[in-house]
């Protein structure tokens, strides 16, 4: 498919650990300011593509370009800093345990801006309450939160440095009914918010009712490739058999 | 025949396996050492972290340490008496106790306590952390996770250690004193004469010394093992363990070949 403006841009990409090749030559373009599901069964690369784009991995062979960047040619340090361009929601939150939901919050502020304990503070109030923490909640340690109280805090840590891409690493796994509604509507949501300063969203999932109601477009990873590619609203016609299994499972 | 051959190759295949996993672990252990130097003399720095790290190894181990070090030192001091009265020399049981606590007791008792306690603890905590995926959010973030969990904690332990051995010491060597004088009625002005005429500056250096480096390797060998937990709850407390088991027979090992340096040049 052909964007106008492309966020994360992968070419030719092979990562092997030892004798197993996980992605094998993978190309695909992510576009800018849309939602992109990437869907796959368990082992089929999605986690170890996601950790390209991330620039956590190093490829085999292949190239990998994120904001017109290629991550190849960055050194570690570059890296590292160039990582401030993405927010992650992991599958169960990743929040500090030892912090609070405000303090896991204020953590990506404190570390690399300088803003003022004050201005930390009201920044954390705004993001808590966008993504629908009560004040009364601020003060509480994760382990006092429920599942879905605790991905609202991950999202809210997420979106502190205002992220230009931000991945959902299988966000509405293990979730119930409501709160996988709930998580789901917060996605949409996040990138009505972000819109307009460009912000693209990458989902990793195999939740495939969901990824068709949120996503602009829906990719399909088997074996290391992306078997198919295509806006949400025709993923369910694909011709492809693997996709449609997967659809009607 | 056929019996014979078939278990000589699963020894050699056994073997072959240990020796790669043992090479594979060694070149992980290297690997984590370089990434830590690395990280100890890149900014940021920390301090908060170091001081909160120091504070959990340091002071939540006084207790425990002037618990162990004043029954130790009276012990000593009730053996020693036992088997110096013998020959008369009962008068010894203070220097003797104190040279045996400052060079060797003070130190190794120490950094196997800290092993048990606080390498325990760092391997647990970190492998936690590891399993529930927080260790790769602040990779994401662009946080070096050994910066900001491994080197205030390695700090922490190597500068935490000494303190403690120093006063490992001196709880010691008043339990001594208590039974030494009162328990054993030796006379105090000739139990500190005594001390005065054998215990030496040095000794104390060698003690504290030696409990740097092992404050230094029980805190590694816990962070690294730590960094190592895969698996779930399952892997922390292997991980945990192998912390503590391999925390202690390094204090134990490296007691050896640091004595026998330190001796030389102190």
């Amino acid at each position: 498919m052909k964007f106008d403006e492309i966020a994360v841009s992968i070419k030719e990409l092979t990562k092997c650990f030892g004798e197993h090749t996980i992605l094998n030559g993978l190309n695909f373009d992510i576009p800018k300011n849309k939602i992109t599901t990437i869907l796959g069964f368990s082992g089929a690369g999605k986690s170890t593509l996601l950790k390209h784009i991330l620039g956590l991995l190093q490829p085999t062979s292949g190239k990998v370009s994120v904001l017109g960047k290629d991550l190849g040619k960055m050194s570690e340090w570059e890296l590292r800093e160039f990582r401030q361009n993405f927010g992650m929601l992991f599958q169960y939150a990743a929040l500090f345990d030892s912090m609070t939901a405000s303090q896991n919050v204020a953590f990506p502020l404190k570390e690399f801006t300088k803003l003022s304990e004050k201005e930390i503070n009201l920044r954390v109030k705004e993001l808590l309450n966008s993504v629908g923490i009560q004040d009364d909640s601020f003060e509480k340690l994760p382990s006092e939160l429920s599942g879905g109280m605790r991905k609202r805090v991950g999202l809210g840590r997420a979106l502190a440095l205002n992220p230009h891409i931000m991945l959902y690493d299988e966000p509405t796994t293990g979730l119930d009914p409501i709160t996988t509604k709930m998580v789901n509507d917060l996605i949409v949501e996040t990138q009505e918010l972000n819109r307009n300063r460009g912000m693209t969203s990458i989902i990793i999932s195999h939740d495939v009712k969901a990824t068709l109601k949120i996503s602009d477009y829906v990719a399909f990873l088997h074996r290391g490739n992306i078997v198919e590619y295509l806006p949400a609203s025709e993923f369910a016609n694909s011709k492809n058999e693997l996709v449609l299994e997967f659809v009607n499972l | 025949m056929q019996f014979f051959y078939s278990k000589i190759i699963f020894l050699i295949e056994s073997l072959g396996a240990f020796i790669l996993e043992a090479l594979s672990g060694l070149g992980r252990f290297c690997q984590f050492m370089m990434s830590f130097f690395y990280w100890l003399i890149k900014p940021p720095f920390r301090w908060k972290l170091y001081f909160e790290q120091l504070y959990f190894v340091g002071n939540k181990s006084i207790f425990i340490i002037m618990l162990a070090g004043s029954f130790t030192g009276a012990v000593m001091a009730l053996q020693t008496y036992m088997g110096f009265k013998v020959i008369s020399v009962d008068t010894l049981v203070g220097p003797v106790t104190a040279l045996t606590l400052a060079i060797e007791l003070g130190p190794v008792l120490t950094g196997l306590i800290v092993a048990g306690r606080a390498g325990a603890a760092m391997a647990a905590q970190i492998g936690t952390m590891k399993v529930t995926e927080q260790v790769d959010a602040l990779e994401v973030m662009g946080i070096s996770s050994i910066q900001y969990l491994a080197v205030p904690r390695i700090i922490a332990g190597t500068i935490a250690v000494p303190m403690l051995a120093a006063l490992f010491l001196f709880v010691g060597n008043v339990g001594s004193y208590i039974v030494g004088t009162k328990a054993l009625m030796i006379d105090e002005a000739v139990y500190f004469s005594k001390l005065g005429e054998f215990m030496f500056l040095e000794d104390i250096w060698q003690g504290i010394i030696k409990a740097g480096f092992f404050g230094f390797v029980v805190s590694t060998i816990g962070t690294y093992f730590g960094f190592q937990v895969s698996k779930g709850a399952e892997g922390v407390g292997k991980g945990t363990n192998l912390a503590v088991v391999w925390g202690m027979i390094s204090v134990l090992v490296l007691d050896y070949f640091l004595t026998s340096f330190l001796v030389k040049i102190l």
